[in-house]
């Protein structure tokens, strides 16, 4: 479904990340882990054209996306949770939902996508009317994930869904992760949590100083030696 | 108490020209962070635009109604596509040089601005057409015209219809995320470069409404009258705090009204050493106890919260 070919990325003089290849077939949860500065968040960047390529290309359902304006890509079918979960703190939580259905104009299916989303996350139902900015950094996270899911993409890029929030929210934001999945949605998950993202994905790869240096199922992948060591603290 | 009141009603009316104009200054630092100074010149340009085709039609034999109300839109029109192409032209190319870059060229465009109409309209004053009734009304001892009825209440309408455009449409609410994150508003499927051209271009409406009404309320225009107006609604934007829809109106208002009482005061504060021709010293020291006292002005939230 998204195929990776060579993409490099490159700012500010640093190449961060250095002519990676990698796929993410219809229907995975596939995890992109790999310590702070790895490259990550860069290329998830770039595949949602916030950052510019320096090279390579990216595929989408078979279309040359590597190029397109930012903001036809949500119209392609992919939605971006971005990294600081980016809600806009001065709209309601109902209006960042709309925000996430602006491209739609099925208003029925709109409607019942809302209500999708308040039954995996109840408390966004609770604080509809609430600006967002006064939301707490876990239901900050809800919202960015309920909003990405507005647009009912065909492929969800999750940027560091667990970054700096309590372990209990981790675990909430995680299992919602995984009831969507298993709905059959596909998924792209940059994570620095390791454990946590490999036991959550099907497949995985490893990033470090902008390469992907290891690949393969998840499960391998967590009884691997060099991994455990490198990024599950053993 | 009978000044009083007549420079209260004064002041509500030159606050709600203040307002409108404000609105485009506050609506486009909302959105881009940019204090568009060619504003004012904008404004300049609906008013002389208005006297053109508005003196034309009236010359033609047309009804007052007529000619008024196609110099309207007419202005209306044209600073509409003003304030798309200053977007397009001036701006659009600096989206990501440094804040200064923008700021230098928005004072260039407004004396760009200045000597066009200066080529196109002469030098001299011009007197603005007899477009609006003459009638007079008193209330309580103060007196008003029927044109300070007009203002104020098309002002009203004109912001009324702004909210409900910003806080009940599609089109708003992406100008609100985009103020707020232009980035992740992108993301969301928002073309940011669209929304920004809509701030110019509503802006500039609002201001040609402002003109029209500047042009009946003096019955005179110049193609400097811009610059001192453009002052004065921006001061008016700081004290509602820039960006900030509900603060530039009441900043209007408010500036208008302090105007107006000082020119009315200002005589018997000072023992008639400094007469009402001194009522343009009030926005300035407005403007500077703002920015002294209270930078965010009084509705805005904390400095650097752009989003």
């Amino acid at each position: 479904m998204l195929e990776v070919t060579g993409l490099s990325v490159a700012y500010g003089g640093i190449q961060a990340v250095r002519s990676i290849t990698f796929h993410v077939n219809e229907g995975e949860l596939v995890a992109l882990v790999g310590a702070n500065g790895a490259g990550k968040t860069s290329t998830l960047k770039a595949l949602a054209r916030m950052l510019d390529t320096a090279g390579g290309d990216v595929h989408f359902l078979g279309r040359d996306i590597t190029a397109i304006a930012p903001h036809r890509l949500i119209r392609e079918g992919i939605a971006l949770v971005p990294e600081g979960r980016g809600v806009f703190p001065r709209l309601a939580v109902a209006e960042n939902l709309a925000m996430g259905a602006f491209v739609r104009r099925d208003k029925a299916a709109i409607a019942a996508d809302l209500d999708h989303v308040y039954s995996l996350f109840p408390r966004l139902k609770e604080r509809a009317g609430q600006l967002a900015g006064t939301l707490s950094g876990g239901e900050q996270q809800m919202l960015a994930i309920g909003r990405a899911l507005m647009s009912r993409p065909k492929l969800l890029l999750l940027d560091e869904p667990s970054m700096g929030l309590a372990p209990i929210m981790v675990q909430k934001i995680f299992s919602v992760i995984r009831t969507v999945a298993e709905a059959g949605m596909t998924i792209l998950l940059v994570e620095q949590n390791a454990k946590l993202a490999l036991e959550a994905s099907q497949r995985a790869y490893v990033m470090e100083s902008g390469e992907i240096t290891l690949s393969g199922n998840a499960a391998d992948l967590l009884g691997d030696p060099k991994v455990r060591q490198a990024y599950l603290g053993e | 108490m009978e000044i009083l009141l007549q420079q209260l009603i004064n002041g509500l009316v030159q606050g709600s020209i203040y307002a409108l104009v404000a609105l485009g200054y506050t609506m486009v630092y909302g959105i881009m962070g940019l204090i568009n100074f060619a504003h004012g010149e904008v404004v300049m340009i609906g008013t002389l635009v208005t006297i053109s085709v508005a003196g034309l039609l009236l010359k033609l034999g047309l009804p007052v109604a007529l000619a008024g109300g196609a110099g309207l839109l007419a202005a209306v029109a044209v600073c509409m596509a003003l304030g798309w192409g200053l977007e397009r032209i001036a701006y659009r190319p600096l989206r990501n040089a440094p804040r200064l870059t923008p700021l230098i060229t928005a004072i260039g465009m407004s004396i760009v601005l200045q000597n066009v109409a200066m080529l196109v309209w002469g030098r001299n004053y011009l007197t603005f057409p007899a477009i609006a009734p003459k009638a007079q009304f008193e209330f309580a001892g103060a007196s008003f015209t029927a044109v300070q009825v007009m203002i104020v209440l098309v002002s009203a309408l004109t912001m009324a219809g702004l909210l409900v455009l910003i806080y009940r449409t599609r089109l708003g609410m992406a100008m609100r995320a985009t103020s707020q994150n232009p980035q992740v508003a992108s993301l969301m499927g928002v073309n940011v470069n669209r929304v920004i051209a809509a701030a110019f271009v509503i802006g500039s409406a609002l201001g040609a409404v402002a003109g029209v009404m500047v042009g009946s309320y003096y019955e005179i225009a110049h193609y400097q009258m811009g610059f001192m107006l453009g002052l004065k609604a921006f001061t008016a934007a700081v004290l509602g705090g820039i960006g900030n829809l509900a603060g530039a109106m009441a900043g209007g208002v408010l500036l208008g009204i302090i105007e107006a009482l000082g020119a009315g005061y200002i005589g018997d504060l000072t023992g008639g050493f400094l007469g009402s021709h001194y009522q343009d010293i009030f926005a300035f020291i407005v403007l500077i106890g703002v920015l002294m006292f209270r930078p965010s002005g009084l509705f805005g939230e904390k400095t650097g919260d752009r989003a």
